[in-house]
């Protein structure tokens, strides 16, 4: 039973953040048909300037708690700023071009932006753990749990719930579903498909610096940190269906748990079980357990 | 004479579509046969299941006597029937000339060691270079064949399903997306390149002018039923062929007056 | 013989010989183990050309890589086999084999599908492999010294200059294979599958045995590659080895190789393995930024790879088949 507990709650944090990121991959794969390999160096943009302002804030005598709103302003700087130029730079000159050559163009921008990071940041890692330690730990069923992993399980549910809200209520999310189910069609309606991707490439951004950033301050933030996470959040979304928000809160479930049984009780099968099942996935039902509603093309 | 193909009974549902209902044709050696139908008629249905694209709900198919329903394509290639298609199938980064190489190259391959073969030799530049002046296209050979005239490109594609030296050939709308000008002078060439060939052929065909002056036998397809299988002489003065069929294309106006001259009434003119 | 006949092979006959003979004589070591890790890596591109001329990428190829590297490390460590006679042939073998059983289902996808379920696969394996304790888990292990009918070098020097004759030998012999397959009509089917599958399905050849073809040989040339890198790094981990970072560097090089020749991938891995070295030294932190800036160039900009413009400078056309 306590077992059971502890991998469910380990499950969960490990989905939350994975969710969050994925959930940035999966809107930009379904709208821009983009695979975007540079969403990893996002989550380490994400990552390294939260940790960064954290360290700073905190030598300026902020509290503890105060150093929180670094993570906000991280995702937002970084999914804002780097997601705009690259966007407007590299992203926007691949719109319609094979898919397989864009995932290259974009792995090749997450090697260069992974690279940035080490000449603006250095080599050295950073810890920031203050906001961790701002967070009370609870009882669950007897367990200590700590309380930060929980505050990232409840970011992860009001992100999904509103991105499923602006995509299902809002004037610009019912656009975004039009494109995402038939591209051709939605430009012909004369929406302006071009800056519906624009927002949606920044929004996806957004997203994945967030998940760097929440994470940035229970770990330690060194070189070559995005580089796990892409193929992670590639099995989520692949998993799920890609450019499902559904899929993605499956596909982040399912690896979660997963990997947190695996941790706890079988720790040979950590990776392997992941990618086995995107593996499976893909041979049984390519298209994702929950791929989204698509206009039928002969 | 035994026919060469023989379609017996075939059926053909999509959910609750019917695309091809009770079909029995029996074609004999070296004719010349004209489908004709409107769109979503179940013509195209027919040559993908005698190709082995579609497989029958039920019914049978028999080439040469030999059961061959629900075959692949490549088998039935193998065996004697070829097909071109409605939207020409080349391959478009490859030059007219190479596009028949290759194609030759295939179709004489029998096995993996016969496929490790050099693909340029003397023996298939030969064959590659008599198609090229036989479909006269022979201007175009080192054209890329993304590149072509859409006239071309139906000569090749139709070319290119003659490699392999079929006994039936089936033509998807041959003079599709083809100005009217030019539609005779390319079915001439067809044609006369594959009496040369000597094969069977089937094709589907919207111009009526074209399917009188071609062929010797219609089949004319409504709601996927065969509607009518005559001569042309009779099968486009059929009343069935003319209100199902005939109405909705270009020269219905014209064929129906045709009609009315031949059996003396008005009746068939539009009410 | 029509082979005589044949430009290119004399022209791979030529430049691999005088390649071989040139560093025999005048390269010094650096240069000569440089040269055997680009040629190692360069025998895994080769068989990825063939893959991109069918129109396909895969992002997994660090599966056979990996494959190909661990098997040879592992007959030395486990039946004390240390005979690159036996050594490399097995790593193509077991990459080959293992590429002919994951093909039946390969085989079913294209694009982005293709690349996905390629880099699964691999991933399964590093998933593996980082975890198996008894093979070092990310430490890896170190390889056996290679001998040579059954005979080992006394020094590192005398090593080196066998590794490097030997994998001179093997690259020609691969390159003029490849060639020659490429020419043939099985090759011709790379074109003709990428341009167009109904087709090919029309004129009577299964467009899912050809993929499985040449996904069979990718697979084997890259087990083989894997095999001389890890005798020539002397060392397998799974992070050099299997990481999904290895498919990027192999599919990276192919691409700035470019399609055009069979030579593309050992001209193009010399530059990358060349670039990698004067990078680092000049500008430590900056080698991913030259790699990276270098592919989004290629995209863009070059798209024939390195080899159209030495092609341009030969004053010849494309060599398609």
């Amino acid at each position: 039973m306590n077992l059971a507990l502890t991998i469910l709650v380990d499950g969960l944090g490990y989905a939350s953040y994975l969710f969050i990121v994925s959930l940035g991959l999966t809107i930009i794969f379904g709208v821009l048909k983009i695979l975007n390999v540079a969403h990893g160096a996002f989550y380490a943009w994400g990552a390294y300037l939260c940790a960064f302002l954290v360290g700073q804030f905190s030598t300026m005598g902020v509290s503890d708690i105060g150093t929180m709103i670094a993570i906000p302003i991280a995702a937002l700087t970084v999914g804002i700023v780097l997601g705009s130029m690259i966007e407007r730079t590299i992203i926007k000159n691949l719109y319609g071009r094979d898919e397989v050559l864009i995932v290259l163009a974009t792995f090749g921008l997450f090697l260069v932006l992974e690279d940035i990071i080490l000449l603006v940041f250095g080599v050295d890692p950073y810890f920031a753990y203050q906001p961790t330690y701002a967070m009370p730990g609870f009882l669950i069923g007897g367990i200590y749990q700590d309380g930060y992993k929980l505050s990232m399980i409840v970011l992860s549910l009001v992100v999904g719930i509103a991105s499923w809200a602006v995509l299902n209520r809002t004037h610009w999310g019912k656009l975004v579903s039009a494109i995402i189910f038939d591209n051709d069609l939605a430009i012909a309606m004369g929406i302006n498909v071009r800056r519906v991707f624009y927002v949606v490439f920044v929004a996806g951004a957004v997203l994945g610096a967030l998940g760097g950033a929440y994470i940035a301050p229970t770990i330690s933030v060194a070189p070559g940190f995005g580089i796990e996470v892409i193929v992670l959040s590639f099995a989520v979304v692949v998993i799920g269906g890609m450019g499902s928000i559904v899929g993605a809160a499956i596909g982040a479930l399912m690896v979660g748990i997963l990997r947190a049984y695996a941790v706890l009780q079988w720790p040979e099968i950590e990776l392997f079980v992941v990618y086995a099942v995107m593996a499976a996935v893909l041979i049984f039902r390519p298209e994702g357990l929950f791929a989204p509603a698509k206009a039928r093309k002969i | 004479m035994s026919p060469i193909l023989e379609v017996t009974g075939i059926n053909k549902t999509f959910g609750a579509v019917t695309a091809a209902k009770d079909i029995n044709v029996s074609v004999a050696n070296d004719e010349i046969i004209g489908i004709i139908g409107a769109n979503g008629a179940g013509k195209t249905t027919f040559v993908n299941m005698v190709t082995g694209w579609l497989e029958p709900t039920t019914g049978s198919i028999k080439f040469d006597g030999r059961d061959i329903t629900g075959m692949a394509p490549r088998r039935i290639t193998r065996l004697g029937i070829s097909r071109s298609f409605q939207v020409a199938q080349v391959f478009s980064t490859a030059t007219v000339f190479d596009n028949l190489m290759i194609a030759l190259g295939i179709a004489e391959t029998t096995s993996i060691l016969s496929a490790l073969r050099p693909l340029r030799r003397a023996g298939l530049e030969q064959r590659a270079d008599l198609l090229l002046k036989r479909y006269r296209i022979d201007d175009y050979r080192d054209a890329v064949a993304s590149t072509l005239p859409q006239g071309v490109r139906k000569l090749l594609d139709i070319a290119m399903a003659m490699v392999s030296e079929p006994r039936i050939l089936l033509l998807d709308e041959p003079t599709s997306g083809i100005s009217v000008e030019e539609k005779f002078d390319l079915m001439d060439i067809v044609m006369s390149a594959l009496k040369e060939e000597g094969v069977t052929v089937l094709f589907v065909e919207h111009d009526m002018e074209i399917v009188e002056r071609y062929v010797d036998r219609v089949l004319a397809f409504y709601q996927g039923e065969i509607i009518c299988d005559a001569p042309p002489s009779e099968a486009l003065i059929d009343p069935k062929v003319i209100e199902f069929v005939i109405g909705d294309e270009p020269q219905g106006q014209m064929m129906r007056e045709k009609a009315a001259l031949h059996t003396g009434s008005g009746e068939t003119s539009d009410a | 013989m029509d082979m005589i006949k044949d430009k290119t092979i004399v022209g791979l006959t030529i430049g691999f010989a005088a390649v071989a003979i040139l560093g025999v004589f005048v390269m010094p070591d650096w240069l000569l183990s440089q040269t055997v890790i680009a040629f190692a890596r360069a025998l895994a591109v080769l068989g990825l050309l063939v893959l991109w001329r069918t129109g396909l990428v895969s992002f997994g190829h660090a599966l056979y890589f990996g494959l190909g590297a661990y098997t040879v490390a592992m007959l030395g460590r486990y039946f004390g086999i240390s005979e690159v006679l036996i050594t490399l042939p097995a790593a193509t073998l077991v990459a080959g084999g293992i590429g002919f059983v994951l093909g039946f289902v390969i085989r079913r996808y294209r694009e982005i599908f293709f690349a996905m379920l390629n880099l699964a696969f691999s991933m399964v394996l590093f998933g593996i492999l980082v975890k198996t304790e008894s093979l070092g888990s990310t430490d890896g292990f170190s390889v056996e010294q290679p001998t040579l009918f059954g005979i080992g070098t006394d020094t590192a020097s005398n090593k080196l200059v066998v590794m490097y004759v030997g994998i001179c030998v093997v690259g020609w012999l691969a390159a003029v294979l490849v060639h020659r397959y490429l020419q043939s009509v099985l090759g011709s089917l790379s074109t003709a599958v990428r341009d167009n599958e109904i087709r090919v399905e029309y004129l009577g050849y299964s467009v899912a045995e050809a993929i499985h073809g040449k996904y069979v040989m990718s697979a084997a040339l890259t087990g083989l590659g894997g095999g001389f890198m890890a005798i020539a790094l002397g060392q397998v981990d799974p992070e050099s080895m299997v990481n999904w970072t290895v498919s990027g560097e192999l599919v990276f090089v192919t691409i700035l190789s470019g399609p055009g020749s069979v030579a593309a991938p050992f001209i193009g891995s010399l530059i990358f393995e060349l670039l990698r070295t004067y990078a680092t030294e000049i500008l430590p932190q900056g080698w991913q930024l030259i790699v990276g800036g270098t592919l989004l160039l290629i995209i863009f900009f070059l798209p024939g790879g390195v080899w159209s413009i030495i092609s341009k400078a030969m004053g010849r056309k494309e060599a398609e088949p």
